[in-house]
């Protein structure tokens, strides 16, 4: 019988459609890391005092620190020392001041991306920060957020211009001390944005951050602090992509939500950064430190992500629901193919009273992938009547891949009710066949397959992002199974 | 039959290197329902898998012709395109998938594999409406995910819906009565005669004579050890239905 079904390997082979580099001459700094790399950061950013101390104290934490292995991922030693920790757009003069400003050169790689960096943007309605390897180039439709009070800059501006609410909010929901990761952050993090919605305000519209690395041999760390005040709320949007290469490149990134009194705040991440190839050469480390905080009564954080790229990816983005009735949710879309790995998942925090959690977690393995679902939630003490409802589910496709799930369940009052559901499946030839007999081409088979099997998260993101996420989503499986 | 629809020659196919079709003769022509019985085992499934383009099965020899053209040089989704359906035994479940949505994608697949223009939304919906007043089905099937919790005879109705709505030229029922009780097994059937045409063949695959009660056949034919071992009128099932499958078996044994 001929068998006319384009194998899961072919699809997997599909091109990373973002590898291409731009030609930008790019200022950095000597390779390695020492107090001297760091005060030379922080003064290229033009800090504040107590930035330069922060950084440095979270350098000496770093120096005691030890790389965690306890990840279900593999990669051969970092070699830190070897690392370029700052790589800037050279410009002629001294920043741009309006988007003219901005390198052509940049403004036409944005472009090729798909981020609507210019104020056309209007009509997507999506504010853009975008942050190039380690500095924030242009943010979009800033004087239309100041007039409701809202800021939205990068880091760097933030720390010179709002230097009080950078000092009273970094690190007051991932410390310098976290982890080796947020650690190394808080010492070299470059950029990143900054976003701060007052008391009563809804952002009227979706805020987005696009990180691009273009430079070899660079480290991105850029940091996101966002801040809800009481009865604000905010959506905010994160997109990666990363120039094919050889070598492995490391983005250690940290993002730090607060929410006070009935405060939302809703963040989506599309993360495409460049897998490696078939073999598994290339790709960037994904190691990021992502943590909300519910601080205020009834407020509520929400985290969607789809995670298509990166060679290896460590992400854990957590709620700490301090605030009674507060609320924190996770849906996320993780998607190892070829030798990508994952291990992600969430942590969820209840300290508050009648604070309730959801965890969505849809991984999908493809071709050699493992993915691991790692999950923890805590009912504390004094959080009576706290309630969370887990949901992991894993599709395979193909038989060499691999699913995993670590879930941790600690409960210390009595009144909590959890909820812990997890299957998997595998696209089965049943499946294939049967969407086939009705007229379906393989491929539109394992994506209506897969879509449906994500149909829970993608839900929860805006609109666009939910249909640019399903496109991502039939690229990156296209050929994975056979 | 000058130039029949389906028409099969010595059909010989494998499953995991096990012979189950031993040489396969039968022509069905246009309009014409066909019945394929016989005690398990002797290879009704695997006929339609082979039929349907199941990848699982090896043809070892033989042809299949349909409507002029080589059928097992067909990729399935070509196949169903051309007009063959197959009515699942064990219907699959696609999770999160909606039931009118994977019915409107799969409709349009074959619309476009055969140069015909896409159904939109509202004519699409229209179509599905006026089916279901033909099966006397309500919504609430179309407003689920495909098969996904559905009864075993949920599933079956929900085959039959499906194939009201791509309206093949060659419809192969396999085991559709298989754990249904009457009342389902009624409305099943009520659903296939009212597709009945002069245009549309069916081939009818059931172990036990019951459905055909309700859906009455043309042909029966009596599959035993992967070949025909009989074929007759209606009044085979019956004598089927009295005499069991055993006095058959030797003449297929001689064979």
């Amino acid at each position: 019988m001929p068998t006319p079904v384009a194998s899961v390997e072919d699809l997997a082979l599909q091109e990373y459609k973002y590898g291409f580099v731009t030609d930008i001459e790019a200022e950095t700094v000597p390779r390695g890391l020492n107090e001297d790399i760091i005060r030379l950061i922080s003064a290229k950013k033009q800090e504040p005092a107590f930035m330069l101390a922060w950084r440095l104290r979270a350098y000496q934490q770093w120096l005691k620190m030890r790389e965690p292995t306890w990840a279900n991922v593999h990669y051969p030693p970092i070699d830190y020392q070897n690392i370029i920790y700052y790589a800037a757009p050279k410009r002629k003069t001294d920043g741009p001041k309006s988007l003219e400003e901005v390198d052509p050169e940049l403004l036409a790689m944005y472009e090729k991306l798909g981020v609507p960096l210019k104020e056309r943007a209007i009509l997507a309605g999506v504010a853009v920060d975008a942050v190039f390897d380690s500095v924030s180039v242009a943010t979009t439709f800033k004087e239309k957020l100041a007039s409701l009070g809202i800021i939205f800059c990068s880091f760097s501006e933030a720390a010179r211009e709002h230097p009080e609410l950078v000092e009273k909010y970094l690190g007051s929901v991932v410390p310098y001390t976290d982890n080796f990761f947020a650690t190394l952050n808080s010492a070299v993090f470059s950029d990143g944005s900054f976003c701060y919605v007052p008391k009563g305000v809804r952002c009227p519209m979706e805020l987005s951050t696009y990180f691009r690395i273009n430079s070899e041999d660079t480290g991105q760390f850029e940091r996101t602090l966002i801040i809800a005040d009481e009865g604000a709320s905010v959506s905010y949007l994160e997109g990666c992509t990363a120039p094919k290469r050889d070598s492995n490149q490391l983005h250690a990134a940290v993002v730090e939500l607060v929410a006070l009194d009935r405060a939302t705040i809703k963040y989506s991440t599309v993360q495409n950064w460049y897998p490696g190839d078939r073999e598994g050469r290339g790709g960037i480390y994904n190691f990021v430190t992502k943590r909300g905080k519910c601080q205020g009564r009834a407020s509520k954080i929400s985290w969607t992500q789809v995670e298509t790229g990166s060679a290896i990816t460590w992400k854990y983005p957590s709620c700490i629901l301090m605030g009674d009735d507060s609320v924190g949710e996770f849906y996320s879309v993780a998607v190892t193919k070829n030798r990508q790995q994952a291990d992600t998942g969430t942590k969820m925090i209840h300290l508050g009273k009648n604070t309730r959690s959801t965890i969505v977690s849809k991984g999908i393995s493809a071709g050699f992938g493992q993915n691991t679902y790692r999950g923890a939630v805590r009912i504390h003490k004094n959080a009576s009547g706290a309630r969370n409802y887990s949901q992991c589910d894993s599709l395979l496709i193909g038989d060499q891949c691999g699913a995993h799930t670590f879930p941790v369940l600690e409960v210390k009052n009595k009144t909590a009710r959890i909820e812990h559901e997890a299957s998997t499946s595998r696209i089965g030839e049943d499946q294939l066949f049967y969407c086939r007999q009705r007229g379906l081409s393989t491929e539109d088979a394992v994506s209506m397959i897969v879509n449906g099997f994500c149909k829970e998260v993608f839900r929860e993101l805006p609109m666009e992002f939910a249909v640019e996420a399903q496109k991502l989503l039939s690229v990156s499986l296209e050929g994975s199974v056979g | 039959m000058a130039n029949p629809l389906l028409k099969i020659e010595d059909l010989h196919a494998a499953v995991q290197g096990k012979e189950i079709l031993r040489g396969i003769d039968l022509a069905v022509g246009a309009g014409e329902v066909h019945a394929i019985m016989g005690p398990n085992g002797s290879g009704k499934s695997t006929l339609a898998g082979v039929l349907a383009g199941r990848d699982s099965y090896a043809v070892t020899a033989g042809r299949v012709t349909y409507a002029g053209q080589d059928l097992l040089e067909m990729a399935p989704e070509d196949r169903a395109s051309a007009g063959v359906f197959l009515a699942f035994q064990y219907p699959v479940e696609i999770p999160g998938v909606g039931n009118l949505y994977f019915l409107r994608a799969a409709l349009n697949a074959q619309r476009r594999q055969r140069g015909e223009e896409e159904l939109d939304a509202a004519d699409f919906l229209q179509l599905a409406k006026k089916r279901m007043r033909l099966l006397e089905m309500d919504d609430t099937l179309t407003r689920r995910a495909v098969n996904e919790g559905f009864s075993g005879g949920e599933k079956k109705r929900n085959e039959i819906f499906q194939m009201a709505m791509l309206e093949p030229k060659l419809a192969i029922l396999d085991e559709t009565d298989s754990g249904l009780d009457i009342d389902a097994l009624k409305i099943v059937a009520q659903g296939v005669n009212a597709l009945r045409d002069a245009q549309r063949a069916m081939l009818v695959i059931t172990h036990y004579q019951r459905l055909l009660n309700y859906i009455v056949p043309d042909y029966v034919h009596v599959l035993s050890a992967g070949r025909i071992v009989k074929s007759g009128g209606k009044e085979l099932a019956l004598e089927l239905e009295e005499k069991g499958y055993g006095w058959l078996e030797p003449e297929a044994a001689a064979v």
